[in-house]
């Protein structure tokens, strides 16, 4: 499957995809999107690499651990649900900024808790993805 | 189109359960797939057919409209969708390592070998 | 709930918690010499206390739920203590024969109990008496007896429940004693006793326990005579003496409550005094056979006292307390209405037959020369044989001063049975009448039967025969039926393969649902709620159900793979059409990563084999067919109901008021049900640790050679 057409086009696909998975992610609260679907195509973005260059060049790339990503991920959900609870409100009450960002939009708790989300299904699908294509 | 919708739902539930009843560890978990699609399908199916209205609040309005596709059973099926992935890919995983340990994807053959373990 | 620690003390009690003390203490002092040096003496001391203390708590509740509590605490503290020898097969059998037998009562006295409770609308006895009138006219009164009869009958081991009790004689001598004879084995007498003024003086309760009591004590007496075993002996006579209390109490009047109080004082005392000597005997000379044994009095005289004074009181011989005691049982039955002479002749048989096997025990061992064998037997120690020399002593204290215990213990107790039952005066001497004379008949038999009647292996085999038929070996063949039959059913519906268990969950979920259908549904579709369908769609649905066939045909795995992957596409396309895109998306996504790892699995994996028949196929292919059909059936016919859109909208009117969100999916998914998420994204994690640790945890040793 290494093909040098299919290496190239990785190698563009790639941030592509990424970008695209964070731009799904964060159209999410408007739009059909999400961190769920955002967080499967970032995976799929991946794997692509990995099958393109091998697993040890994606995981280069990737830095740290996909393991890693999964307590991360939940420590932000956990985080964006008790933040309401410093100002006196019941937990995972919706708090947001009063002036939207621009691109980004409107930033709340809401948004960070599906940024936690998508964090720990990326960590969760490469995790699965990654031992089983190094144990065969 | 519900009628042959349910249709369907009833053919992937039928299949579903033909392959678990199989003696093929891996047909089992492809039966426990289709099941879960079946599932979904189901509920999305009691949920309401509705075309070209998704649950999605107009630009310019605060709520939605008269006649709008049902957003919970969406929801429901979406987490069913996500954590069915994980189920899957466990169940394949220990199909994997059933294997790996006993040789053997048939059922009985696994069975047999744990009765061997209580005789010790 | 009313359940308290209600203790009450009157007469009963007082007998009772009198015998259980008094005779706990001579045992706890023959115990300190007859176990010395036992290896779990400690343990052996607390299963005793754990019994004493429960019995005592039993007889002094008012609260039937506390009392029936001890009841189970005795029949548990009673399994260990038989089962304490627990290196031998045959205690631990017979520990778990007494538990089975007396636990059973147990269930039946918990439910009696709530029955009475029900009815009066109290737990304390004390208060039943009040509503005894209301509960003898109850509907359930025969019910509730026949409960309270069979808790009391496995307890005092009356026919047909009485077979443990031989067997709990595997227990070490302290045991049987305290336990088997003299209190344990009273707890059912106490239980009928305790609840004669509320439920008694009913024919049927009357006769019942006449008949019962009647029967058991002749069977047992019968029996003891033919066994060899001095303990056996024991086992059996004890058992005829709780019938002989049972019958008593059934006859219900007040000379035959009065003959019941005495005869338990008399019992207790005789009874433990003869265990206590049978357990010098196996301690010195380390057997127990009746007719190895014999001059014993040359080496152990104070022993032999005690042996013969406790003979003189179960024989009821002058001047004993037991004379007093058997004066009052010939009494009672001949001054009954009916039956008198029938049942005072079955007394005088019951008696004659527990005298012989009275003289065998007390007397036999120690008279006679003394074989070679025990001429090194020596006199043991004081604390083994100070206890059964002052039990005979009190027996026969009590019978010359009869004043002793008639006002501070006996009448009491008789008035708790009988509220108005007349002033009682016991004295040892009645003069010449028809009851002494029944008395010296029963002394002469006994004699007789001694004499002529040699103990001989022989009896003991010819009574054998009789074993089949026997309540112990029905009740043993009972329960090894059970068993099978429970083994049966396990190996039919759990035989551990997963495919049976789904097969016997669908077919009678099937069976439940076509029921159902034929009875209600309509098979009727509103044509107004169908959406239309377009080329496309049906386009669609056709690729679906071709590769949901060809998933189920396919011999390759790949391609199975593949078809699933087709299945999910075509699905993904219906929530595309039908106004889903979150759905869409997602599954399109998952469904792609889900292709991907059957494949890489897979790839390894071996190629699909065929195991099983086309009978089977057949088989399974019309169970899942049918059930499928039910499931579009049910689809259809929910269709049809109206349906509640609270939740829905709701969630349409407030997204965006109150959460700011457009996409409504999105916002219930991480706002209104936020916390669900949460957890999903933990299962999540769950699972992809639970992958990574079945792969890379290597293999170890075990699974290796496996």
């Amino acid at each position: 499957m290494r093909h040098l057409t299919f290496k190239t086009a990785t190698n563009f696909l790639l941030p592509l995809l990424l970008l695209f998975s964070i731009f799904i992610l964060l159209r999410g609260h408007y739009l059909p999107g999400g961190g769920f679907v955002g967080g499967i195509i970032a995976a799929i973005a991946f794997v692509l690499h990995a099958f393109a260059f091998g697993l040890k060049d994606t995981r280069k790339l990737l830095k740290i651990k996909p393991m890693s990503l999964m307590p991360a991920g939940l420590a932000l959900a956990v985080f964006s649900a008790i933040l309401p609870i410093f100002q006196g409100l019941p937990i995972m009450t919706g708090l947001w900024m009063n002036e939207p960002i621009p691109v980004i939009g409107l930033i709340g708790t809401a948004l960070l808790f599906d940024l936690g989300v998508y964090i720990v299904v990326l960590g969760v699908a490469l995790t699965i993805i990654f031992t089983i294509s190094e144990s065969v | 189109m519900e009628i042959i919708l349910a249709i369907i739902v009833g053919l992937l539930y039928a299949s579903g359960i033909y392959l678990m009843l199989r003696r093929s560890l891996v047909k089992l978990v492809i039966g426990l797939v289709l099941l879960g699609n079946g599932v979904n399908l189901l509920i999305f199916l009691l949920g309401g057919l509705v075309k070209g209205k998704p649950p999605i609040i107009p630009p310019t309005d605060t709520v939605l409209g008269q006649i709008y596709a049902d957003p919970v059973p969406q929801a429901l099926i979406l987490t069913a969708i996500v954590i069915s992935f994980g189920l899957q890919s466990f169940a394949i995983v220990l199909i994997k390592r059933t294997y790996i340990v006993l040789d053997t994807d048939d059922l009985d053959q696994i069975h047999s070998a744990e009765e061997d373990e209580d005789d010790y | 709930m009313g359940i308290n620690f209600d203790f009450l003390v009157d007469g009963l009690s007082l007998l009772f918690a009198l015998m259980i003390t008094g005779i706990g203490a001579l045992v706890f002092l023959y115990t300190s010499a007859y176990m010395q040096g036992d290896r779990y003496l400690d343990r052996f001391y607390g299963y005793l206390c754990l019994f004493m203390g429960a019995m005592l708590g039993m007889v002094l509740s008012d609260n039937i739920f506390t009392l029936f509590v001890f009841w189970e605490l005795t029949s548990i503290s009673s399994f260990f203590l038989i089962g304490y020898n627990n290196e031998s097969k045959a205690s631990r059998k017979s520990a778990l024969i007494s538990l089975t037998v007396t636990g059973l009562g147990g269930f039946f006295l918990l439910a009696a109990f709530a029955l009475i409770g029900n009815i009066t609308g109290t737990y304390s006895i004390n208060e039943m008496i009040g509503s005894a009138a209301v509960l003898k006219a109850h509907e359930l009164y025969l019910l509730i007896i026949i409960f309270l009869f069979i808790a009391a009958f496995s307890k005092s081991a009356q026919f047909p429940l009485h077979f443990w009790l031989p067997g709990a004689m595997k227990a070490p001598t302290p045991v049987s004693t305290y336990l088997h004879s003299a209190t344990m084995v009273k707890a059912g007498i106490y239980l009928l006793a305790r609840f004669t003024p509320v439920l008694g003086g009913v024919l049927v309760w009357n006769n019942t326990l006449t008949i019962v009591g009647g029967f058991t004590m002749v069977y047992a007496a019968f029996h003891s005579i033919f066994k060899k075993d001095l303990k056996e002996i024991l086992a059996f006579s004890t058992i005829s003496a709780l019938g002989m209390l049972v019958f008593l109490l059934g006859l219900g009047t007040s000379e035959a409550l009065l003959a019941a109080t005495v005869y338990i004082v008399v019992h207790a005392l005789y009874k433990a005094g003869l265990f206590l000597v049978t357990g010098i005997i196996d301690h010195e000379t380390g057997t127990r056979k009746i007719f190895k044994l014999s001059g014993l009095r040359k080496v152990m005289m104070p022993v032999a006292i005690a042996g013969l004074l406790a003979m003189i009181s179960n024989a009821g011989i002058p001047p004993s307390f037991g004379f007093i005691g058997k004066d009052l049982i010939y009494e009672s039955a001949l001054q009954l209405n009916m039956n008198a002479t029938v049942l005072t002749a079955v007394a005088v048989l019951a008696n004659t037959l527990l005298l012989y096997a009275s003289i065998l025990v007390g007397i036999k061992p120690f008279a006679g020369p003394l074989p070679d064998t025990y001429k090194e037997v020596h006199l043991p120690d004081w604390r083994l044989w100070v206890p059964p020399l002052f039990l005979g002593a009190v027996g026969i204290i009590l019978g010359l001063f009869p004043v002793i215990v008639e006002g501070g213990i006996i009448t009491p107790a008789l008035l708790s049975m009988h509220p108005t039952a007349p002033k009682i005066h016991l004295k040892l001497w009645h003069g010449f009448n028809l009851v002494l004379g029944l008395s010296a008949v029963t002394i002469m038999g006994g004699l007789l039967l001694y004499f002529s009647l040699k103990p001989s292996i022989r009896h003991e085999v010819w009574l054998a025969k009789f074993n089949k038929l026997s309540p112990q070996n029905l009740a043993i063949y009972l329960s090894r039926k059970f068993r099978d039959f429970a083994g049966l059913w396990t190996r039919l519906l759990q035989n551990g393969y997963v495919r049976i268990y789904v097969l016997v969950i669908i077919s009678f979920l099937t069976a439940l649902l076509a029921y159902q259908s034929f009875t209600q549904v309509r098979f009727y579709v509103d044509p107004a709620k169908i959406s239309p369908l377009t080329s496309a769609e049906m386009v669609v649905m056709l690729i679906l159900i071709t590769a949901i066939l060809y998933l189920v045909y396919t011999p390759s795995r790949l391609a199975a793979v593949a078809a699933m992957g087709v299945i999910g596409y075509c699905i993904c396309l219906i929530f595309v059409f039908y106004s889903a895109p979150d759905l869409a998306m997602t599954q399109f996504a998952v469904d792609t990563l889900t292709v991907i790892l059957f494949v890489l699995v897979l790839y390894r994996l071996p190629k699909y084999i065929t195991y099983s028949n086309w009978l089977i196929r057949l088989r399974d292919g019309l169970v899942a067919l049918f059930f499928g059909l039910l499931i579009t059936i049910l689809g259809l016919e929910v269709l049809n109901e109206p349906t509640s859109k609270e939740t829905t909208q709701f969630f349409a009117e407030n997204s965006y008021t109150l959460a700011k969100g457009k996409n409504v999916v999105n916002v219930i998914l991480v706002d209104y049900r936020g916390i669900d998420t949460m957890v999903e994204i933990t299962v999540l994690t769950i699972a992809a640790l639970g992958v990574f640790a079945l792969l890379k945890l290597q293999l170890n040793k075990y699974d290796q050679e496996l």
